[in-house]
C-alpha cells in the first residue's frame, strides 16, 4: 500500500504550468503551478494532479490580497477567475446567484440599472466574490452594514474530497460561518447567493471635512457615525506633534426616494464609470508613471501636506454628489498605481483596535513609524463592528490601514516596526486581517484570534480537508504545524 | 534579512562549494547541499545548522554525471525549500594529467562533471528564473578557461565551454530580470588543488566571500580575486604564436 501511494505521489506536474504569481503589493511573489478551471470538474482535476505529485493547492481569485494570502509557492495555485458566470438575478428582491470568480465590478455593473448596489464593497472593484467571501471583506460602512458575509445568503463549497456542500445560516451553519473569512482553507466556494441593497439613485451625497489631529478625527467620527451611511478618514502620516493624525474625513449618504429627480439616468452604468483621463488630457493608463517620481519620502510628504492643506481650507465642509462607483472605488482611479512602488512593491499594515484604546494605539503606531524613519505614504481610517464569523478580523472599534513602500534599505526596519506595532495591537486586544497581512508572526496570529477559535478552525479544516491539501504561504506562515 | 532566501549549491561537499554553504547559512539563507557522498554532506549540514541554531542546510546526495535524475531532483528541492533565488554550480574535477598524457576516460569524466552536469542543473534553473523574472545563477568556472594551456587541455576546455554557455544563458534570461554570474577563480586552496604548487593561492573562504559579493553586486564576469582580471587580460592578449612557446 505504501509503495502504491509512493508511486502515486511521484507524477510530476507539467512544467509549462509554472508561473510567477504576485501578491497585490508585489512584495510577496511565488513560483507556482497555475490551473484555471472553468467548472467543478476542472477543480477536481487540479486537486488530483496536486495529490499525485504530493503538492498542496492554494486558492486565488483576482489576486487582490496585498500579501501572501493567494500565493502557494512551488505548489498548485487554483486561479478561479474563469468561473465568472452570473447564474440568476431577481431585480424584484435583489437576490443574485453568481459563480465564485465574478468580480465586484461585474456584479454592480449588472445590477445597478435595476436600482441595486452591493451592501459591502472594497476600495477596489476588482476582487472576485469568492475571494471577497473567503477574506470576509468590509467597506467604508462596516460599523453599519457589517462585512460582506452578512449579506451572503448561501454558498456551495466543494471539499477536496469532491463532496459539494450547500451552506447557509440554517444548513451547515458552522461551515457557513467558518468558510466565510476562512481564507480558502476549508474548500472551494463555487457559487454564492447574495442579497443586494436597494438604492434610489446612482448618486451619493458626499461631504469632505478636514481634521486637525487624532482627537479631532475620533470626535468627528463619533458625532457623524449615527448620521452617515459611509464614513472614511484619510490621514497624513507625516504630520507630527499636535498635528499627529491630521487628515480628511469623507461622509457619504444614500439619497432618499425622490431626492434624485433623474434616477434612471444616474443609475446607468455609463454614469458610474470613473473618468478615463486626468483633466480630460492625460490618459489614466500612463498616470502611474507620472506618480513614480513622487513615490519617495520627500515626494509623499509634499503630497500629503498639500492634501491636508486643501482639506483644512478650500475643501473643508464642501458637499457634492458623487456616483457610487466614484465614491467606493477610490483605489481604481489610477490603474496600476501600485507600479509606482516598483521594484520593491508595498505592504499594507492594517490593524483593528477596540474603540477604548484605538486612539492611543494608532498615535503610538504613527510615532513609532516616524521614529524608525519608515513613514507610511497613505493612512486610511475606518469604524468597525464585531461579526459572527469564526476567523473574524473585526472588533468594536477602529482600523488604521497604512501603506508602506518596501525598499531594500528599509526592509529590515519595516519588519521591526511591524513587529512592534503588532505588540501594541495585541496589548489592546486588537486583530489583523489576512487580506492585507504579510508580516505577522505565528504567535501574534494565535494571540489575536485566541487558541480556542484557531483550534476550532483547525478541527473543522481537519474534517473538511483531512489530507491538509488546501494551503497557502499565509497558512504555512501562520498556522500549519 | 538574508540577501537570498533559498539557494542550491551543486558540489557543496568540499572546497568552494562548502565555503559558500557556510557563508550563505551564516547569512540566514536556506541551502540545499547537493553532492556525492551522503555522510560527508550530512556532517557538513549538521555543523552548519548547529552554527546557525536553525535548520538551514538540507542534504541531497546526487552524482552530477547522472543527468537524467536532475529534473526530478530539482523539482523536489524547490518544493522542499519553498522557492529558489540562487543556484551555484560549484561541482568540478581536475584529475592530474601528465604533459604527454591523452586519456579519454579521464577527459570524458571531466566533461561530464564540469560541463554536462552544469548544463543539466542550470537549464532547470534558467527555465524557472526566466518565468519568475528573478533569480541568480552562479557558475564557478576558472581562469583556466581563458586560454588553451599545454597543461590542461580538457579542464580548460570544459571551463571555456561553461563560460560560453553561461554567457548564452545570460543573454536569454537577463532581459527577463534574472541574473547570471560567471566566476573565474585563480588558484584556490581546496581538495582539487591539494599538493599542487600554484601562485597566488587563496583560501576557499575568501573565494566564497568574493563570489557572493560579486553576485550581490551583479558582476557578470567576476575574477576571484580581482587581481586576475588584469593578469588574464594580458595573458589573453598574448598572440598565439608566442603563447605556444610560453610555459604558462
Amino acid at each position: 500500500m505504501a509503495e502504491h501511494l509512493n508511486n502515486q505521489t511521484n507524477i510530476p506536474l507539467p512544467e509549462e504550468r509554472l508561473e510567477n504569481v504576485e501578491g497585490w503589493g508585489m512584495s510577496s511573489t511565488a513560483v507556482s503551478y497555475v490551473y484555471r478551471p472553468v467548472n467543478c470538474d476542472g477543480i477536481q482535476e487540479a486537486f488530483d494532479a496536486a495529490r499525485h505529485s504530493g503538492r498542496s493547492v492554494g486558492l486565488r481569485g483576482a489576486g487582490r490580497s496585498y500579501g501572501d494570502a493567494s500565493l502557494n509557492a512551488e505548489n498548485v495555485t487554483l486561479d478561479l477567475t474563469r468561473m465568472r458566470r452570473i447564474l440568476k438575478w431577481d431585480p424584484e428582491t435583489g437576490v443574485i446567484r453568481v459563480e465564485t470568480g465574478v468580480s465586484i465590478q461585474q456584479l454592480w455593473q449588472y445590477t445597478i440599472e435595476d436600482g441595486w448596489w452591493p451592501h459591502v464593497v472594497s476600495g477596489t472593484m476588482f476582487p472576485t466574490l469568492g475571494g471577497a467571501a473567503a477574506m470576509n471583506i468590509h467597506g467604508k460602512n462596516n460599523w453599519k452594514a457589517g462585512p460582506i458575509g452578512d449579506h451572503i445568503l448561501a454558498f456551495d463549497i466543494l471539499l477536496p474530497s469532491g463532496e459539494l456542500k450547500h451552506c447557509s445560516r440554517t444548513g451547515n451553519s458552522e461551515l457557513f460561518h467558518a468558510a466565510i473569512g476562512g481564507f480558502g482553507m476549508l474548500g472551494v466556494i463555487t457559487e454564492l447567493t447574495l442579497q443586494l441593497k436597494k438604492v434610489h439613485s446612482g448618486l451619493l451625497k458626499v461631504e469632505a471635512i478636514g481634521v486637525r489631529n487624532f482627537q479631532d478625527l475620533f470626535d468627528l467620527f463619533e458625532s457623524r457615525l449615527p448620521v452617515s451611511d459611509y464614513l472614511v478618514g484619510w490621514i497624513d502620516c507625516f504630520a507630527s506633534g499636535d498635528a499627529l493624525g491630521r487628515g480628511q474625513v469623507h461622509q457619504a449618504n444614500y439619497l432618499e426616494p425622490g431626492e434624485d429627480t433623474h434616477p434612471v439616468q444616474s443609475l446607468r452604468v455609463e454614469h458610474q464609470e470613473l473618468p478615463d483621463s486626468l483633466f480630460g488630457v492625460v490618459p489614466k493608463s500612463v498616470m502611474w508613471r507620472l506618480m513614480k517620481p513622487f513615490v519617495n519620502d520627500s515626494g509623499m510628504q509634499a503630497i500629503n501636506f498639500a492634501k491636508s492643506l486643501s482639506a483644512s481650507t478650500i475643501s473643508h465642509g464642501q458637499t457634492h454628489t458623487q456616483s457610487h462607483a466614484g465614491f467606493a472605488f477610490l483605489l481604481d482611479y489610477v490603474p496600476n498605481w501600485k507600479h509606482a512602488y516598483k521594484p520593491g512593491g508595498l505592504i499594507q499594515y492594517q490593524s483593528f483596535v477596540p474603540k477604548e484604546s484605538a486612539q492611543a494605539v494608532f498615535s503610538e503606531q504613527l510615532k513609532l513609524a516616524q521614529s524608525y524613519g519608515v513613514v507610511p505614504y497613505l493612512g486610511v481610517f475606518k469604524r468597525h463592528r464585531p461579526d459572527n464569523f469564526l476567523m473574524t478580523h473585526a472588533v468594536d472599534g477602529y482600523s488604521l490601514a497604512l501603506d508602506f513602500a518596501v525598499t531594500p534599505e528599509k526592509k529590515g526596519a519595516l519588519l521591526s516596526l511591524t513587529a512592534e506595532m503588532d505588540r501594541l495591537v495585541l496589548e489592546a486586544e486588537g486583530r489583523f486581517y489576512f487580506a492585507k497581512d504579510s508580516a505577522l508572526h505565528r504567535s501574534s496570529a494565535l494571540e489575536a484570534l485566541g487558541r480556542e477559535r484557531i483550534s476550532k478552525f483547525l478541527a473543522l479544516k481537519q474534517e473538511c480537508d483531512p489530507e491538509n491539501i488546501l494551503q497557502t504561504n499565509l497558512y504555512r506562515r501562520l498556522f500549519a504545524e | 534579512m538574508p540577501h537570498w532566501k533559498n539557494a542550491i549549491i551543486v558540489g557543496a561537499s568540499s572546497g568552494i562549494g562548502a565555503a559558500l554553504a557556510k557563508a550563505l547559512t551564516a547569512d540566514g539563507t536556506q541551502v540545499a547541499l547537493v553532492a556525492r557522498g551522503r555522510d560527508k554532506l550530512a556532517a557538513l549540514a549538521a555543523s552548519l545548522n548547529e552554527a546557525a541554531s536553525e535548520m538551514l542546510a538540507w542534504v541531497y546526495p546526487h552524482d552530477v554525471t547522472e543527468i537524467a535524475t536532475v529534473p526530478a531532483l530539482f523539482a523536489e528541492i524547490t518544493h522542499d525549500l519553498g522557492g529558489l533565488d540562487l543556484i551555484i554550480y560549484a561541482a568540478g574535477t581536475m584529475p592530474r594529467i601528465g604533459p604527454d598524457e591523452y586519456y579519454t576516460d579521464k577527459d570524458a569524466g571531466m566533461i561530464a562533471a564540469n560541463f554536462t552536469g552544469a548544463v543539466a542543473w542550470l537549464n532547470e534553473a534558467a527555465r524557472r528564473f526566466e518565468k519568475a523574472g528573478a533569480g541568480t545563477i552562479v557558475g564557478i568556472s576558472s581562469v583556466a578557461g581563458d586560454r588553451g594551456r599545454r597543461g590542461a587541455p580538457v579542464y580548460g576546455a570544459t571551463k571555456a565551454a561553461l563560460n560560453t554557455y553561461l554567457e548564452s544563458l545570460r543573454n536569454r534570461i537577463e532581459r527577463r530580470g534574472a541574473f547570471v554570474v560567471t566566476v573565474k577563480p585563480g588558484p584556490v586552496d581546496t581538495p582539487m588543488t591539494q599538493g599542487l604548487k600554484m601562485p597566488g593561492m587563496i583560501s576557499a573562504e575568501r573565494a566564497a566571500a568574493e563570489i557572493l559579493l560579486a553576485a550581490k553586486e551583479k558582476v557578470r564576469v567576476a575574477y576571484v580575486p580581482a587581481r586576475w582580471r588584469p593578469i588574464m587580460a594580458v595573458i589573453r592578449a598574448i598572440p598565439a604564436p608566442i603563447f605556444k612557446w610560453l610555459n604558462i
